[in-house]
């Protein structure tokens, strides 16, 4: 029994964890290889979770709804939408300084909220939509189900993981951090900078909004706290800074990493008196804002450095 | 009409203070130290809380206690500034930025774990009379009071900055960094005012925020769109245009829920953040430059 808890314990570990590197590594695409500023991650994840959920739960009164699409169809959907905010975030921003792009996605993520919040016949709501369903979640159920989400999520980590690193690579990636660093040159080059980095960020933010569609469908709820900046965007941009950006694997070694730390926090400061656990949490917080300080003055290139593909030469 | 003036005008002022006080911080910091200041409506909430310690020591009126949270608030910034900023100011600014948001982090859950996370008001918490004026106009002496004070600092704000030695340089080393250092400035030092200056009026801005409803650890964080939004429009390194830019955004922000056309209000009052947002988007589309000239970085 004491085992069988422990697997589940980290079965859910690693469920919130593959959702995490999906960010982390979308977080990856637009800071580590094109060196842009993304601090409304929360906004796009918030869309993404918005969108597959209203796509995939049945009829409801309380809300939009009743489409009852596969649980695929809505992560396209969350995809998409949350693509094209990015698209029209981008296009405002990218020709100014990274500043600019961060005050405005973080606008973005925090004009979201309001909407989420006032616009009940939408999303219903402070009180949240339920029922949201999870893939084949009508042939399993109980902690086989968790399973089964498991490899589901993890099969979009590694697609998405192949994807990057093939973009990595490409001659679309050596452009990109080619003007990552050196905008003048790249320019000089012949690139047309402000299109890399509109793509960029597009592809970027469409892989944010899966994420939060498959955090929708894990969690099976969602109210507009699931899309709290601090444990979408802060916690986020921990994890690829410890973990390496530039580096794929170390994005997704960052978001373990850093989850399971968070996690485990948990069961240590739950231990705690009961006026010590509010409190807990605001400790917490208080690390991670300092472990970010360390790792920028520190270990600015995180556990797994980036490091360019070696050149290959055609014979 | 009076309705106009007593329910929207007064204190669409009021909150355009706020926003011009802390947009002025924002924009001499992006302008002399070229990082957008995350954390400002943080260490906002930080000065906020120090006049409140204060108030629950001394009973006298909180406005009087605004110098502890100023202090505060300083201190925070210079340490902020030399343990966390210093060390990154070589890289890229954007590093600095990042580091900035984790220390908006380190600022509102410090304030959490000090003085916990629920609403907490000025005084008794009972409602001041409001001033009326020729038995028509009734507007809260609070408000009276922001704008007063607001524009006594933006005297006093002027003639520091073309004045005296120190402002001067702050405007030189704004204008053209490198140029004022070949000059023989003291960069460093105008990096210490820009922060004494920045904090100062952010501690002020924040107590009448918080007097005017109520101190919470969020408080700053959610003014810091509409900051930047007025820094923006004022144009950056700009401080006088950086207050226009306040009242702009708080007059855009109240009287959009007015209701001009019709019985209803124009725009619902729960979107009145967004209405900051929508303005600096437009500038950065059409003008981000700011009215004023600022400097486009």
């Amino acid at each position: 029994m004491e085992w069988t808890g422990l697997f589940f314990y980290l079965v859910s570990i690693l469920i919130a964890g593959g959702i995490y590197a999906l960010l982390c590594l979308a977080l990856n695409i637009q800071w580590g290889m094109g060196g842009l500023f993304n601090a409304g991650i929360a906004g796009f994840f918030a869309i993404g979770a918005y969108t597959s959920a209203i796509l995939t739960t049945g009829e409801s009164s309380k809300h939009l709804g009743g489409f009852g699409l596969p649980v695929f169809a809505g992560l396209l959907g969350a995809a998409l939408l949350a693509g094209l905010m990015g698209w029209a975030v981008a296009k405002i921003c990218v020709r100014l300084k990274s500043d600019y792009l961060a005050m405005a996605s973080i606008g973005i993520a925090e004009i979201l909220r309001l909407v989420i919040v006032n616009e009940s016949w939408v999303t219903n709501g402070s009180l949240g939509l339920a029922g949201i369903p999870r893939p084949f979640g009508e042939y399993l159920a109980g902690r086989s189900a968790d399973l089964v989400f498991l490899a589901y999520v993890w099969t979009i980590v590694l697609i998405v993981y192949f994807v990057a690193m093939r973009l990595y690579d490409s001659p679309w990636g050596r452009s990109l951090r080619a003007i990552r660093d050196n905008e003048a040159s790249a320019a000089a080059a012949g690139k047309n900078i402000e299109k890399f980095r509109v793509q960029t960020f597009v592809i970027g933010c469409a892989v944010m909004g899966v994420a939060g569609g498959l955090s929708a469908h894990y969690f099976r709820f969602l109210s507009p706290s699931a899309t709290d900046p601090l444990l979408v965007t802060f916690l986020v941009w921990v994890m690829l800074m410890a973990g390496g950006s530039g580096n794929n694997r170390g994005a997704i070694v960052g978001a373990l990493g850093i989850w399971s730390l968070w996690s485990m926090t948990e069961i240590f400061t739950n231990r705690l008196p009961l006026e010590w656990i509010t409190r807990s949490s605001y400790i917490r917080m208080l690390l991670v804002g300092l472990l970010l300080q360390v790792v920028l003055q520190k270990f600015r290139s995180g556990v797994l450095p980036e490091k360019s593909p070696p050149l290959r030469f055609r014979k | 009409m009076i309705d106009f003036i007593n329910f929207y005008l007064v204190p669409a002022l009021a909150i355009g203070s706020v926003y011009a006080l802390g947009a002025v911080g924002i924009s001499m910091i992006f302008g002399i130290l070229r990082f957008a200041h995350f954390a400002h409506g943080d260490l906002m909430t930080l000065g906020t809380y120090g006049v409140l310690a204060a108030a629950a020591i001394f009973p006298v009126n909180p406005l009087l206690l605004v110098p502890f949270g100023m202090v505060l608030a300083i201190v925070s910034a210079l340490l902020v500034d030399k343990v966390f900023y210093r060390p990154l100011r070589k890289l890229p600014t954007i590093y600095t930025v990042i580091s900035s948001f984790g220390v908006a982090l380190i600022f509102r859950s410090l304030v959490q774990l000090l003085w916990g996370s629920q609403n907490q008001v000025f005084g008794s918490g009972g409602v001041r009379p409001p001033l009326v004026l020729f038995d028509t106009f009734r507007v809260s002496v609070l408000h009276v009071q922001a704008v007063v004070a607001t524009s006594v600092i933006a005297l006093f704000l002027h003639f520091f900055l073309s004045r005296t030695k120190t402002g001067r340089s702050m405007r030189a080393v704004s204008d053209d960094p490198e140029l004022a250092q070949v000059a023989g400035l003291d960069t460093e030092k105008v990096v210490r005012w820009t922060w004494i200056i920045g904090a100062a009026l952010a501690a002020v801005a924040g107590s009448f925020a918080a007097m005017d409803t109520s101190a919470h650890p969020n408080l700053g964080w959610n003014l810091l769109m509409p900051m930047f939004a007025a820094a923006i429009l004022g144009g950056i390194g700009k401080p006088m245009g950086a207050m226009a830019g306040g009242y702009i955004i708080g007059l855009a922000e109240e009287l959009s829920s007015y209701h001009w056309i019709g019985d209803h209000a124009l725009i619902s009052p729960s979107y009145k953040t967004a209405v900051a947002f929508v303005i600096m988007i437009v500038l950065l589309i059409v003008k981000p430059q700011g009215l004023f000239k600022g400097r486009l970085l």
